[in-house]
Formats: C-alpha cells, structure tokens, sequence
C-alpha cells in the first residue's frame, strides 16, 4: 500500500475535471437551496437537458457548435420555467419530488430506445467536442499529449485544458454569485428563505423572485452538464442519474451552504475523500495477497464503500453539522414549514 | 404435400419468470407444491421464443406450432451463451445468464419437413433483454408475414391483470409510506430501500439459508417490522428529540437511501436474482384471465393485508390513534396519547407493509438491490395522486398509477419507459388538484 500514491490520485482528481462538474452543480443548488430555500432535487435535469441540447444541436442537426453552446444554455432556463409554473407556490416537499421526478423521465425519455435516432439511446452520443479541443492553448504552447506532470499532481493535455476553462467557469460563477448576493436582489431571496409571508407583506412578488432563482440556479446547473458533455466528449443518458444531484447535495453541505465558496471547497473536498477512499480500498483488496482477503471484499466491493460512506456522511453532516465547514447554521433553510 | 415457402413468424418474447406468454413451461404447479418444472431456467432470467406457421392456420386463426427447431443464443461477443428447442406448443425457453443483448439464431437444417423460411426472412433476431417489470416484453418478428400472436382483447385483459397486480403491490408500500408521512410528516426518500430491505431478507432466508418461499417471506414481513422499530429508536425518534426540521429529515433519508442502497450492493451484488421456487409458473385460464397460482396469491396476499389495515385504521384504537396523532400531534399529546408510541407503531406497520410489497414484487419478478428505489417514484406519484398522508388515497392513486404503468404500453406509449407516464401525472396533479383526489384542501403551499 503507497499512502502517498493514494494522495496523489486523490488531490489529481479533486482539482481535477470531475470535481469541477460538482462544483457548477453545487453552485446552483447553492443558490436554489442555500439563498432562497428551495429544495431542487431534479439538477441532474437541468445537466441533462443542456447536454442533450449540445448534443443534438451539433451531431444530429448538424448545426455550428457555439450555437449549441447557446442553445444549451438555453434549455434549462425553459426547463426552470415549465417546472417552476406548477410546484413553485407548493410545500418544499412537493417542489423535491417533482423536480426529482422531472429528472427522471428527462433521463428515461434521453435513454429509451424510441427516441434513439434523436439521443442515441443508451449509448449516447458523441463527436461535438472538436471545436472545443481545438480552442485548447497548450497544443498551441506545444504541451506534450501526456500534459504536465507537477510532481504532486499530474493532467494529460487535455485535461489541462480542462481545467484552466472549468475553474474559470467556476471563479467567474462565483463572483457573479457573491456580486448578486450582496445586491438587494440577493437580499429579497434571502428574506424568502427565511419568511416568505415577510416579504410578500412587503410587495414583493414572491413567486416572480422565486423563478428568477430557480432560473438562475438552473443555469448553473446546465453549466455543469456542458462541462461535463465537454470534457467526456459523450453525453450518456446514464451519468445523469439522480445520484449525481444527491452527490452535489452532499458537497454543497459539507462545505457549507449559502456561502459563495462553500460549494467549490464541498466539491474538492468530497471529491478528494471520494477518491482517496476509492483507491485505498481498491488497494487493500489488490495484488496476490491483499490486506484485505476477498472473502471480506473483493474488488466490486471495494469500489463501493466510498458511496457507503458518502450516505453516512450526508446523514452525519445533516444531523450533526448542518451548516457544513464554513456555514453559518442561522442560514440554513432546514426547518421547513 | 409438401409446403414450400412456409411464411413465418418468429416471436421472441423476454420474460420475466413471471411473466405472460411463460405459460406452458409448468402446468398446473400450484404455490404451495412443487418447484418449477425441468423446462423452465434456472436463472429466471430467459429469451422466450414462439415459433409459429403464419401459412398454417386453424380455423380459428391461430397459427400452428412449430416444434422441433433448434435456437441457439450466443452474445454480443459471439459467445455461445445456450440453445433449445422448440417444444409442441412451438416455444422455448432460453436461459441466459444476466439482462444483455443476445442474437437468437435458428437452425434452418431443424426446420420440419416441408418448411422453410420466407424469402428475405433473416434466420437470427437480435433481442435486448432487459428486467424492469413483469410483462416488459418485445416481439422480434422474422419472416414475412409478422403477426401479433394475441389480439388485443387477450392483450388488453393480460395488462389489466399485471396493471391490478402491481397496482397493489404500490399501494402497500404506499400505504407505508402514507402511514409515515402521515404521523411524522416525512417525505421518506429511503423508502425505496425498506422495499428492497423485504424482498433481500427473504432471499436470505430463501436462497442462502434454504428454507421455503414462503417461510422466508413471513420472516422478511416481521423483520421489515423490525427494522422500521429500529430505525425509528436509533435514527428518526432522537432526530424528532432534537427538533430537527422536516427539510433535514428529509435530507438525512436521502443519506440513508444512498447508504442502504450500497450497503445492499455490496452484500448482495448487482445481478438480478430469483427465489428459489415459483420463477416460472404456467396461468390458467379463468374465462376472461390468465393468472399464475403465484399470481393469484400475490393478489389475495395483498388485498387481505390492505384491507386489514384500512379496517384496522377506521376501527381500532390503534387506527384511531395513528389518525389523531397525523391530524394533530399537540392536540392528540394533550388528549393523553403517547405521540411517540404512536409514531413508532406507524414506523413498524409501515416498514413491514413495505417490506411484503418488497417478497411479493421479488415473487412477482426478481430481485435486485435497486428494485425498491426504481419503485420509489411510482410510490410518491401514488400517494400524491391519491392525496399524501390519506390511507384511501393512497390505495386508489396505486391502482390507477398500476394500470397506467401497465396498459399505456397498449395504447402507444414506449413499452421502455412506461414510467414516464405516471411521473408526467405526478406532476400534472400537483399542478391541477396538488391536494390529490382524496386529499382535503389545506394549507399545501
């Protein structure tokens, strides 16, 4: 066992492309959940949809690329508006199991194989991304194919380009949070989270500010997908599953909601346990005598105690710690009504 | 004389072990006797083919069978994977290790005397077997003349069948659900998981220990009670102690799913497994129905057990209390209920009610670790439609969202996401009638 190795693997991938996704991700559930007290538990959705709208726009219709990127921002502005209509004057409960709902026939509808001739089926559809590989500066700079190797941590070319776009995504994403948030728009959203009926008894339309957000945290959300369309160069109908909007959940808690960079510390963070007990357990079950004996865990198995703690993490977190690392608990919109 | 140029279909159909068309693999085993007969696989998971003579018909318009033909079955890969032979109803069953896709090849050399295949007729099919719900088959035509092998009439009964049938195995993880929410106001997002908790305990006792079918569902159905005490003790009554809000309950369930879910995984695998007996059981024919023994069991399993608990619920004090409590805690507390008590019992009923869903949809198709959290949104869409929290509504939101899952296949809707529907009602509820079609008029939003 090499616990630096493990170190390595771990920190490459919290700064890594995959932790990125979650990390877009985790910012709009920030603003839906952490602002404004909505419970989206349909962001897989919002990823898919702007995906898909990429996707299809390039491969299928053969449209120009940017105009897919448009197009896919596009897409979960008009989802936020048709799922908001209905669920966003009910109960918080409601609004989850709706949105969570959504996601799943967007998933089902994205992988039936009716509309394979549209998305692909299950196997999905790919052959986009070359304008994109194209823009990336370190073929420009002559970076080898193999990338940078930094010692502690090591990118392949492309992951590089990867990498700078994503956190520059994810940098500019939050200024524009922390800039909104400190602006009395910011402050609306805040006091509905805290008292809806306050700021209603203010004149404010409530409904009108709670779209806005759902909107706008939709956004962020398509935001991840691309990025994640991007950097896989295939979209699959299967990495939107709901499990990913349960994975950004629990990075956006553990570093802390309604914090601008809570998100983006919750996402390295999880991403780095994540990994680094992946690999120690795929490590303790490897080789011809393995320190753990396969009649415990073989190697299935051991791939798979990193999502059984991530479960009890989130309940621990949730019970025990609910304002994540660097929340405050007087902001968290846990005592639903 | 010799038929040249048979015109023929042939039907590959995959199944559940439960599943329709199975029919002739065991006739006549009844639930409590036998296990399943030699013809039928092992695994449970099969390729059902029929082959039929589309030129040959009898009088009343069914082709004839085809018997005696050889079917091989390799996968993706070009590995042999196995074979049969079509038996004196013109079907086979083929075994095949796990849910993949299979190229069924038929050996024209078999083929009888005097028949052969159509012109422009390919000799194999390439069938997608997949697990997500009895009746969840597909037909793969060959041949010239591809006709259905059922009219409708037969189809639409058989649906309504499956339809009633897993109509009341959501609602007795409905009404569990229901009885939660109701006393604690819960949205439980690990409900799916005490599903699949009754269906994996009963393989347990089933398959790893050896006992009978039977047995081992009773004992799942009183450890699901078991484990719905213990998880109220241990995780959701100190959270009601600390006054924990419903928001990070709910959050903290979904915590709980995930860890079940693969805890599950890891102790179970991720294959599709059957119980030991009742994989592949013939129906009989009661005039308008064909129903398995097996099926009929499941049906009077679970209409007993709903209507105990709705009788239980309107008559007893327990009932009485348990509404109460979910009416108005304080005021139940104040009335000198033990609220808490109340709760629990509603933990224990509701747990176990999910649990006996979990045996009887393991009985019904297989088991997996998913099973549960596949169901969990067909449940929620169930209890919303019907009205959360109401013990009717749950009980008539399951039977129409059951028959929706079932029949819409017959009316046009991808047979591969037959869910859509009623996830797309579960919206449209909340957006015409959020109370449900039961549910009184209160303060929802």
């Amino acid at each position: 066992m090499d616990l630096l190795d493990i170190l390595r693997t771990a920190l490459t991938q919290a700064l890594g492309p995959s932790a990125i996704v979650y990390a877009l991700a985790a910012i709009g559930l920030n603003i839906h959940f952490g602002y404004t007290g909505l419970l989206n538990f349909g962001q897989a959705g919002f990823m898919a949809v702007s995906a898909y709208a990429l996707a299809v726009t390039v491969v299928q219709a053969d449209l120009p690329f940017w105009l897919g990127v448009v197009l896919a921002l596009v897409a979960p502005v008009v989802l936020a508006l048709l799922l908001g209509v209905p669920t966003l004057r009910l109960r918080a409960d409601y609004l989850a199991i709706v949105t969570i709902a959504a996601a799943e026939i967007l998933r089902l509808v994205f992988g039936a194989v009716e509309t394979k001739d549209v998305f692909g089926g299950s196997n999905g559809l790919n052959g986009y991304s070359e304008t994109y590989k194209g823009l990336n500066v370190y073929t420009k700079l002559g970076v080898g194919r193999d990338g940078l190797d930094l010692g502690v941590v090591q990118y392949s070319r492309d992951d590089l380009w990867n990498i700078t776009v994503g956190w520059t995504l994810v940098a500019l994403g939050c200024l524009f949070v922390w800039l909104l948030m400190r602006s009395p728009w910011g402050r609306v959203l805040r006091s509905i989270r805290e008292d809806e009926d306050a700021v209603r008894s203010l004149g404010k339309n409530v409904f009108a500010y709670k779209m806005q957000a759902l909107i706008l945290g939709g956004v962020f959300g398509g935001l991840a997908g691309l990025f994640l369309a991007l950097k896989q160069s295939s979209v699959v109908p299967s990495d939107y599953s709901s499990n990913i909007t349960f994975y950004a959940y629990t990075a956006l808690l553990l570093g802390g909601a309604a914090r601008v960079l809570g998100p983006v510390v919750g996402a390295i963070i999880f991403w780095f346990l994540l990994t680094g007990l992946g690999e120690l357990f795929s490590q303790l079950t490897s080789g011809t005598d393995p320190i753990l004996p396969a009649s415990i865990m073989d190697g299935t198995q051991a791939s798979l105690v990193r999502f059984i703690v991530t479960g009890l993490a989130l309940m621990l977190l949730m019970i025990f710690r609910p304002q994540g690392i660097f929340g405050d608990r007087r902001e968290i919109a846990i005592d639903a009504r | 004389m010799a038929r040249f140029m048979a015109l023929m279909a042939v039907l590959a159909a995959i199944l559940l072990p439960v599943a329709a068309h199975a029919a002739d693999a065991t006739p006549g085993a009844s639930p409590s006797a036998s296990p399943s007969a030699s013809t039928a696989p092992t695994t449970g998971t099969a390729i059902n083919v029929l082959l039929t003579n589309q030129s040959d018909k009898a009088a009343d318009g069914t082709a004839k069978p085809i018997p005696g033909v050889t079917l091989n079955v390799t996968d993706e890969a070009g590995n042999a994977v196995g074979s049969g032979v079509t038996d004196a109803k013109g079907r086979a069953i083929i075994a095949v290790p796990a849910k993949a896709t299979y190229k069924v090849t038929l050996d024209e050399k078999t083929l009888p005397e005097g028949i052969a295949l159509g012109d422009g007729t390919a000799d194999s099919v390439t069938v997608a077997v997949r697990l997500d719900g009895p009746n969840n088959f597909a037909a793969f035509p060959i041949g010239v003349q591809a006709k259905a092998t059922t009219g409708f009439g037969d189809k639409l009964s058989d649906s309504i069948v499956s339809g009633v049938k897993f109509g009341l195995i959501v609602a007795l993880a409905a009404l569990g659900l229901s009885l939660i929410f109701g006393t604690t106001g819960l949205t439980n997002f690990a409900h799916g998981e005490l599903i699949t908790f009754g269906a994996l305990v009963a393989y347990l006792f089933n398959v790893t220990i050896g006992l009978p079918v039977i047995v081992a569902g009773v004992i799942a159905v009183i450890l699901s009670g078991a484990f719905g005490w213990l998880q109220d003790a241990v995780l959701w009554r100190p959270l009601r102690k600390r006054g924990t809000g419903l928001i990070a309950m709910m959050i903290v369930s979904i915590g709980l799913g995930i860890f079940l879910r693969y805890v599950y995984q890891y102790l179970f695998s991720s294959e599709t497994k059957p119980f030991s007996d009742y994989t592949n059981q013939a129906r009989r024919d009661y005039g308008f129905i064909r129903l398995a023994d097996k099926e009929v069991a499941i049906l009077l399993i679970a209409i007993v057990a709903i209507t105990v608990v709705c009788v239980a619920m309107m008559t007893t004090r327990f009932g009485k209390a348990m509404r109460a409590v979910s009416d108005n805690p304080a005021l139940a507390a104040s009335s000198g209920l033990r609220v808490d008590g109340v709760i629990r019992n509603a933990w224990i009923l509701g747990t176990l009610l999910s649990g006996l869903a979990g045996v009887l949809l393991g009985v019904n198709s297989q088991i997996n670790f998913l099973m549960g959290f596949k169901l969990l949104l067909l449940v929620f869409a169930a209890v919303t439609l019907g009205g959360l929290g109401t013990i009717w509504g749950a009980l008539i939101g399951s039977m129409v969202i059951g028959l929706m899952v079932e029949v819409g296949p017959l009316f046009g809707v991808p047979s591969s996401i037959k869910e859509v529907g009623a996830l797309i009602v579960l919206i449209l509820v909340l957006l015409v009638r959020p109370q449900g079609i039961l549910g009184r008029r209160e303060r929802i939003g």
